[in-house]
């Protein structure tokens, strides 16, 4: 027995050792440089010199720039992640139904998030909001004759990056419609029969039904968005501009490390970051006894 | 599943509206109107993007409202592949191939092994190491960057795509998962009736197992093949020489030189950098679909 229980202990970690020696490689021992840089000034070309705290001090008293990265962050994230679930949770409802076309209007709705992530799409969605680009041209042609200048106002700067966001709600959309589909139609019915309207049934039976498909969708999208880079690298050109206003945050560690050699500040950045990402998982998972509604498994 | 007779589409789910009545037609046709003008909306940008590759470079703004190219001319894409900075646009393509291959290979077959370890071997600490993966899929990729960067730099490993692929053959957490959901789903009786015949450890993975979890292998060889097709951040970071620039990193060139007469050619490669993934896409559909459901994937 005890041979037995030794021989399938060799056997997991053989399976498993890839992933033993690819998190230690890239996983545990870059943290933990970059827990030590983060507490020193460094360039990459000289050796690191000790600085204590005074990367953190600097960021939270010295760094504007760093406010404001956190502000068009917490803009993106908060304005981005809830507005796209909203528009995939719509859009799920609507193709929560039988018909033909159905699988064609889920593929072209999914689309956009299969390719949302790409330079390309970054590329043309600057010419879309450029000062000449298409929407202006539509507006005009419309007759409003009314230029809106996107990339020279840091506010309509930062929500061009933020339709971006909303118009890759495909992949949200299709976990919704497969959660959908998953609630017994036995539910419904029995409401209908119990006289709820459609809103009724919308919020006290698909909603708390949804809602840990929800949930798991507001956790990862959160954290995703929190590390978004592509767009704003494209679309500003790496700057970040106008003033700033789409300067965000895993952009400015980037402009730190890598245009200005702060390799400590740069580290010190992404740990305050990821207690950022990690307060908030915190939060929203003490939260989630509220609202999210976990079946017991009874049927 | 619902009471609906097998030769006719709709569901009737409202008791009031019956099927073939004038006004169930009319509600049927303001759904259709409203969704598929809502998917030309959301379309109209890729569309505006393909009839613009068409386009005299002059004329791509000041027609920005139409999308009906006046002339309509092919010679963007000649003047695209001819490439930047020295390299014809096929190098860049040729480019990408190789590191999305390597990386495509490395992460799904590794992943796989990973997986059939952490769904069917009982060994110590392992519910320890499955936390472990999950946490490094909610880990911000800050965090790692800047010493990836410095210990790739002390292995002389810059300007190469060893720093891009390397790492891929060691697992990647939303594959393991997904595969191990997959795996777990294979009846025990399988192993059992082969471990009866005499295979070993190994040969129940390569000869059961893997033949079974194709479709898992295949999402997330899709998956793989998008991330690494459109990563920019890596290929920004280890690859100096324009002779060594995947696509991605070509494009943000064309958007760096960005002059009036450049604008039909930079279109037109971006088109070409969809292609494959538009098309994998309607290829594989089925796959993509599953994989998003099953687990969350993105």
């Amino acid at each position: 027995m005890k041979k037995r229980l030794a021989s399938e202990n060799l056997a997991g970690y053989a399976f498993i050792s890839p992933f033993i020696i690819g998190f230690m490689a890239f996983t545990i021992i870059p943290m933990a440089v970059s827990l030590y840089l983060s507490f020193t000034s460094y360039d990459l070309f000289s050796t690191p010199v000790w600085v204590g705290l005074d990367n953190f001090k600097e960021m939270f008293t010295g760094d504007e720039k760093f406010w404001q990265s956190l502000k068009v962050t917490f803009t993106y994230v908060f304005a981005g992640v809830p507005l796209r679930l909203i528009f995939a949770l719509i859009v799920a409802m609507l193709l929560n139904k039988a018909s033909r076309a159905v699988g064609l209007y889920r593929t072209l709705f999914y689309l956009p998030s299969i390719i949302g992530g790409s330079v390309a799409v970054a590329i043309m969605w600057r010419n879309i909001f450029g000062n000449e680009g298409t929407l202006n041209a539509l507006l005009f042609f419309f007759g409003i004759d009314k230029k809106i200048l996107w990339y020279q106002d840091p506010t309509k700067a930062l929500w061009t990056l933020i339709f971006l966001a909303i118009w890759q709600f495909g992949s949200s959309m299709l976990i919704f419609l497969a959660g959908l589909k998953n609630i017994p139609p036995s539910y419904h019915e029995a409401a209908n029969v119990d006289g709820a309207n459609r809103f009724q049934v919308f919020f006290k039976i698909t909603l708390p039904l949804l809602s840990p498909i929800i949930f798991f969708n507001l956790v990862m999208q959160t954290i995703s968005a929190f590390m978004t880079f592509t767009p704003a690298y494209i679309i500003t050109k790496g700057e970040g501009g106008p003033l700033d206003g789409t300067l965000l945050y895993s952009l400015y560690i980037f402009q730190k490390a890598f245009n200005f050699f702060q390799m400590g500040y740069a580290s010190a950045m992404a740990w305050v970051l990821l207690v950022i990402v990690g307060i908030l998982t915190l939060i929203l998972f003490k939260t989630s006894k509220f609202w999210v509604h976990y079946e017991s498994k009874e049927d | 599943m619902k009471t609906v007779t097998k030769d006719t589409g709709p569901i009737m789910t409202d008791p009031v509206i019956s099927y073939k009545t004038p006004r169930f037609k009319a509600k049927k046709w303001i759904y259709h109107i409203l969704t598929g003008g809502f998917a030309l909306i959301m379309l109209y940008p890729i569309i505006w993007l393909l009839m613009s590759s068409f386009k005299e470079s002059s004329q791509v703004f000041i027609t920005a409202h139409s999308l009906i190219p006046k002339p309509f001319i092919w010679s963007n894409y000649a003047a695209g592949w001819e490439g930047i900075a020295g390299q014809s646009f096929g190098v860049f393509i040729k480019n990408s191939l190789v590191i999305v291959g390597l990386s495509t290979i490395g992460a799904v077959a590794s992943s796989a092994l990973i997986a059939y370890g952490f769904a069917r071997i009982q060994f110590k600490w392992k519910a320890f190491w499955f936390a472990c993966m999950m946490v490094t899929m909610m880990l911000p990729h800050e965090i790692i960057m800047i010493p990836q960067y410095i210990i790739f730099a002390k292995l002389g490993w810059l300007n190469s795509i060893k720093p891009i692929v390397i790492p891929q053959y060691f697992g990647h957490a939303f594959f393991i998962f997904l595969m191990v959901q997959f795996i777990r789903n294979i009846p025990l009786e399988l192993d059992e009736a082969a471990r009866i015949d005499g295979c070993g450890r190994f040969s129940i993975f390569y000869r059961i197992i893997l033949p079974l979890i194709t479709p898992a292998l295949a999402t997330a060889g899709i998956f793989s093949f998008y991330w690494k097709w459109e990563d920019l951040i890596n290929p920004v970071l280890y690859l100096n020489s324009p002779e060594k620039y995947p696509v991605s990193l070509a494009l943000k060139l064309f958007l760096d030189s960005e002059t009036a007469s450049n604008w039909g050619a930079m279109f037109a490669m971006s088109v070409v950098s969809l292609l494959p993934v538009v098309l994998i896409f309607f290829l594989f559909q089925k796959y993509i679909v599953e994989g998003i459901s099953t687990s969350g994937l993105k």
